[in-house]
C-alpha cells in the first residue's frame, strides 16, 4: 500500500489498481493514457516474484540525487561531506553527487557560502563524477516570525487577499536573490551546477522565483548544470495569478511545468508525483508513470523522475520497501522512458 | 547506471553539460568510447577501458589510475567538454 503496509493481490486486481491509477492521472493532467501494452508492461513487473527486479540489460538510467550528503549525516555517522561524496562516487557507485548543507535551504546557507564554497572546492579536487550543490528554494523561511515578509498564509483565512499576494511576491523576491547569491558561490568554487529541490513546496510563488534564479543563472553562466526539482505534482495556487514567460503557473501538472524549466534554462527536470498513502502500489505506480510519460513526450531536455519515500510510486514510510522501490525505477525506466532518476 | 563503475558518470555529464536526453548521451559517450551502447554499463568492459584511457575507477588506490580533478583533465578532453573545477584549476595555475 501507498502507506507501506502489506497486502496480497492477485493480478486480476494488481491490473484493475493499475488501470485505475493510469485513469486517475489521465483525468487531473489531462494527458494521454497509457497503452494497453505499457499496463500490461506494468503489471508484469508489479507480478515478478522476485523481491528486487531490475531492468533489461540497455535500459539502465543514470542517477542525480536529492540532499546528497544529508543522507549519510542522516544515519548519525559524523564525516565531512568531502569525504561522503567520495563514499557516494566510489562506494555506492552513484552517477552524479550532490553535496548539501544541513539546513537545506538557501536561506540558511546564505551566511555560510564561504564554508559552503570550501567543501565545494575540496571534494571538486577529490572526485570525478559531476558535482551538484544541492538546497532547496523554501519560500516559508521568508515570512514573518521567521522572516521579513508578511505571512500569506496567515493573511488569507481573514481574507486579505491582496496583502497576501504582495507578501508572497516580497518573498519571492528575496528568494531569487538568495538562490541566485548562494548558486553564483559555490559554481565559482568548481561545482558543475545546482539543484533545486523540491521546487514550488510553497506553491506558484515558490516555482516563479526559481525560475526566475534560474533565468538569471542561465544568463550568469552559460555553461552552468541546474537541475529544477519539483516538490509535488501540482503547483498549488496559494498566489494565484503569478505567471512565467505568459503562462499562469497555478495548476500545472508535470508535462506543462517541464516547458517552463525549459524556457527559463534548466539542464534536467525533476518530475514529481505524489504517492496516495491509502491506495495500493499498483495504483500509484501506473498514476505515477502516467504523468512522467506525458512530461517526457513533450520535453526537450532530460527529465529524471522523483522514486523516493512518498513520491513516484514509493510508498510514504521512513524505509521504502526495496521491492517497492526498485520496481517503480523499472517502471520509470521501461515504460515511462524517463531519461534517470 | 554504475558511476565510475561503468559509463555512469560520463552520461550524466553529458545530460548536465550540453542537456542530452539519455539516447542521444549514451550514443555520445558510446562513440566518443569507441565502444556499443550496451557495452557503456558493463563494469568488467568499463574498468579496463576505464584504465586503459586513465580517467578513474573505483579502486583509486591501487596503481597509479588518474583520481579526482586528474581524471576530470582526461574526462574534459575525452568528452569534449568543459569541466567547471578543471576551468578553475587551469585558471588558479594560470596555466590558460
Amino acid at each position: 500500500m501507498g502507506d507501506g503496509s502489506f497486502v496480497t493481490l492477485s493480478r486480476e486486481e494488481v491490473l484493475r489498481d493499475v488501470e485505475e491509477g493510469v485513469a486517475d492521472a489521465v483525468k487531473r493532467g489531462k494527458i494521454e493514457s497509457l497503452s494497453t501494452d505499457e499496463i500490461e508492461h506494468i503489471v508484469d513487473i508489479c507480478c515478478r516474484p522476485q523481491k528486487f527486479v531490475s531492468v533489461e540489460k540497455g535500459n539502465e538510467l543514470v542517477l542525480t540525487y536529492d540532499s546528497g550528503t544529508l543522507k549519510v549525516t542522516r544515519l548519525g555517522i559524523p564525516i565531512g561531506m568531502p569525504q561522503i561524496m567520495q563514499l557516494y562516487e566510489r562506494v555506492f557507485a552513484a552517477d552524479t553527487l550532490e553535496l548539501a548543507y544541513v539546513h537545506y535551504s538557501f536561506k540558511p546557507i546564505k551566511s555560510i557560502v564561504p564554508e559552503e564554497q570550501y567543501a565545494v572546492a575540496e571534494t571538486s579536487l577529490v572526485t570525478a563524477a559531476p558535482l551538484l550543490y544541492g538546497a532547496m528554494p523554501n519560500l516559508p523561511l521568508y515570512t514573518q516570525p521567521d522572516g521579513p515578509c508578511p505571512n500569506a498564509a496567515e493573511l488569507l483565512p481573514m481574507g486579505k487577499i491582496k496583502e497576501a499576494k504582495q507578501a508572497q511576491e516580497e518573498a519571492a523576491e528575496y528568494a531569487i536573490k538568495d538562490m541566485v547569491f548562494v548558486s553564483s558561490g559555490v559554481y565559482e568554487a568548481g561545482a558543475d551546477g545546482i539543484d533545486f529541490d523540491t521546487t514550488a513546496a510553497a506553491g506558484d510563488a515558490e516555482f516563479y522565483a526559481t525560475l526566475k534564479a534560474t533565468e538569471k543563472l542561465r544568463e550568469k553562466y552559460p555553461e552552468m548544470a541546474i537541475e529544477i526539482g519539483m516538490a509535488g505534482e501540482f503547483v498549488l495556487g496559494f498566489h494565484g495569478e503569478l505567471e512565467f514567460d505568459g503562462v499562469r503557473l497555478a495548476g500545472l501538472y508535470p508535462h506543462k511545468q517541464v516547458k517552463l524549466a525549459e524556457k527559463a534554462g534548466a539542464s534536467i527536470f525533476g518530475a514529481v508525483v505524489n504517492t496516495n498513502s491509502s491506495r495500493t502500489f499498483p495504483w500509484n505506480l501506473g498514476r505515477a508513470v502516467t504523468f512522467c510519460k506525458a512530461c517526457v513526450e513533450v520535453a526537450d531536455i532530460p527529465v529524471h523522475a522523483n522514486v523516493g519515500m512518498g513520491v513516484g510510486g514509493v510508498p510514504l514510510v521512513m524505509t521504502p520497501p526495496i521491492d517497492c522501490v526498485s520496481r517503480a525505477s523499472a517502471a520509470m525506466a521501461e515504460v515511462g522512458k524517463l531519461d534517470g532518476l | 547506471m554504475g558511476g565510475i563503475r561503468t559509463a555512469g558518470d560520463l552520461v550524466a555529464r553529458m545530460q548536465l553539460s550540453r542537456k542530452m536526453r539519455l539516447k542521444e548521451a549514451k550514443e555520445y559517450v558510446a562513440d566518443k568510447l569507441k565502444i556499443s551502447v550496451d557495452e557503456l554499463a558493463d563494469e568488467v568492459i568499463m574498468n579496463e577501458l576505464r584504465r586503459d584511457l586513465d580517467i578513474g575507477d573505483v579502486y583509486a588506490g591501487m596503481g597509479e589510475q588518474a583520481r579526482g580533478i586528474e581524471a576530470k583533465f582526461r574526462i574534459a578532453s575525452l568528452l569534449d567538454v568543459d569541466i567547471n573545477s578543471v576551468q578553475r584549476f587551469l585558471k588558479k595555475t594560470k596555466w590558460q
